[in-house]
């Protein structure tokens, strides 16, 4: 499904910021895959779901590549490769337009990687569509349709930027710490809701979380990266197995460094 | 002149400069895009218009010139926004201030007199201020049914979303430099537009009857915002935008009466802009207030804009 391979990439080069983000880092992912990805502050996992969606391009080193599903779409720019993926940021605020309605940024995601003409944005049947799309979440949002998406609550807006990511089943879902920037409670409904779609549709997914039982619990592989690589890879029974502390002590074996970082312990 | 008299002619010149304020409504409203191009176009839309309707152009075709010729003068500034990375302020400047030249080129000097030529005005039977209404009101009226539907269309809705939030946008598959160039040019189109209409309307065509334009567009646009509130659909706020622009016209007119020199409008735009976008501010000041006003607001429509 998706093939990374040798990817690098350097923001500011040639500047005494240089810092290289990922390094000769290689991944691949079967359909159906769902993969949950660890690692500390600036390990690269966000640069890498965005040098998948193409955010930015990856350094120009020969034999690097990022297929998916037979295309190659390492030199496409992201509003290109939109087709094959469905994104949900850390942000709530990133993925929905605040001043339009909840019904007009469905409209809009209903067209991702269709050819957008002067035919009318928004039709009564789809209308009747986002209407039972909606019911699913159980928020009530179905009866709030024509509301300003900025008079949403964080949760409410993630949950809809997740419906909106999938509402054209995607090829890859591309989840950036979607639940971060959320409250526990809320950010425990979204989670269920994102395991809820993923089996669901069978989609294939790439979830980044900074919470290490998240990870385990969640999906059926798990990678931890650190300094631009993936250090451990794990999937199938052996990952249902993990505890905490297995990981955490993975990641002093590979690293030779501690995890230490509250975010995660605390999580 | 009479006060009525002045105040009629005040109001009709407003409707044609409406049709530039609805180009400032799209750039800094839809797309947020502080376009300073409009400077420039406004003055080639008149330049054009004058020169062809001197040549002996039909005064319609003389207009559907100017029209194209904003178009080119938008796709410039988003050339040079989206394609050479140049911020969009100084896309704009530079692409007004490269304008004033070609504006003189156009006219082979800084201004062209319409002596004894058929304009669009003159071809309707009536008074001078009758025939500026309807012509005026027409093209309005047009330009309003023309927005309104083609900013709920596909492409309009990924406009309008680009302007919201271009990182939504692009993740849903719309490359949003070219919605930020097709916006430019429709802005562009109707802001010269507006100033062929001017230069027939006033009988001649001059390089400097663009300056200013960008302030009189968002004196007019806030007018119209703080008259009609935010609370309403986009019909309303197209239709805001137009009244804005009708009651600047009058305040000006309003002003002259009273006895001020012309020379001393660009102050007193100035200043009408600087009061309207303090108000936020100076209301934020007596907070009893702010939040009496806000509530009822809020209570009033669900649906209100959620950054006001």
């Amino acid at each position: 499904m998706l093939e990374i391979k040798h990817i690098y990439k350097t923001f500011n080069p040639g500047t005494v910021n240089e810092k290289r983000a990922l390094s000769n880092l290689g991944l691949s992912l079967d359909s159906g895959d769902f993969v949950t990805v660890i690692g500390g502050n600036g390990a690269g996992k966000s640069t890498m779901l965005n040098l998948i969606a193409g955010v930015y391009a990856c350094d120009n080193v020969a034999g690097s590549s990022i297929v998916l599903d037979g295309t190659d779409v390492t030199k496409e720019p992201e509003y290109r490769r939109a087709r094959f993926m469905g994104r949900v940021f850390q942000d709530p605020m990133r993925g929905t337009a605040a001043g339009m309605e909840i019904q007009e940024n469905l409209a809009m995601a209903y067209r991702r990687g269709k050819r957008r003409g002067l035919r009318w944005g928004i039709t009564r049947q789809e209308k009747e569509i986002f209407h039972e799309k909606l019911k699913v979440l159980g928020l009530g949002l179905e009866n709030r349709m024509s509301s300003k998406v900025g008079l949403l609550s964080g949760g409410q807006r993630q949950a809809l930027t997740l419906l909106m990511a999938t509402l054209r089943k995607p090829k890859l879902l591309l989840l950036d710490e979607h639940t971060a920037a959320l409250d526990p409670k809320t950010a425990k409904n979204i989670l269920s809701l994102t395991h809820e779609i993923v089996t669901r549709d069978s989609l294939t997914a790439l979830m980044v979380t900074h919470n290490m039982r998240d990870a385990i619990r969640y999906g059926n592989r798990l990678i931890m990266m650190n300094e631009g690589s993936i250090i451990f890879d794990v999937s199938g029974e052996e990952k249902k197995k993990l505890a905490v502390e297995d990981l955490l002590k993975k990641f002093e074996e590979a690293s030779g460094a501690e995890l230490a970082n509250d975010r995660m312990l605390l999580a | 002149m009479s006060f009525l008299l002045t105040m009629g002619n005040a109001a009709a010149q407003g409707v044609l400069w409406s049709i530039m304020t609805l180009g400032v409504y799209l750039t800094f409203r839809l797309l947020n895009f502080a376009d300073m191009t409009v400077d420039g176009s406004f003055a080639t839309g008149g330049a054009v218009a004058a020169v062809a309707v001197n040549g002996g152009m039909n005064p319609l075709l003389a207009l559907l010139l100017s029209l194209l010729a904003g178009i080119a003068c938008g796709a410039v500034t988003g050339f040079l926004n989206t394609k050479l990375k140049i911020p969009a302020l100084l896309a704009g400047i530079l692409t007004m201030i490269a304008l004033y030249s070609i504006n003189i080129r156009i006219l082979g000097g800084p201004n062209v007199s319409l002596v004894n030529v058929r304009t669009v005005f003159s071809a309707v039977p009536g008074s001078p201020m009758g025939s500026t209404f309807l012509v005026g009101a027409l093209t309005a009226a047009l330009m309003v049914a023309l927005m309104y539907w083609f900013f709920g269309t596909e492409v309009g809705s990924s406009i309008r979303a680009t302007g919201d939030n271009e990182y939504m946008v692009r993740a849903f598959g719309v490359n949003t430099n070219t919605m930020v160039m097709i916006g430019l040019m429709i802005s562009n189109g109707l802001v010269a537009l507006s100033g062929g209409l001017i230069a027939e309307n006033q009988g001649y065509g001059d390089a400097n009857m663009g300056i200013g334009t960008i302030v009189i567009g968002l004196a007019s646009l806030i007018i119209g915002e703080v008259l009609f509130g935010n609370r309403f659909n986009f019909v309303y706020k197209l239709c805001s935008v137009i009244v804005g622009s009708i009651l600047y016209r009058m305040i000006i007119g309003f002003v002259l009466f009273l006895g001020l020199e012309s020379s001393d409008l660009k102050l007193l735009t100035a200043i009408v802009v600087a009061v309207a976008l303090s108000v936020p501010v100076i209301v934020k000041k007596f907070p009893g207030k702010a939040a009496a006003v806000n509530t009822v607001e809020k209570s009033e429509d669900a649906g209100a804009d959620a950054s006001k």
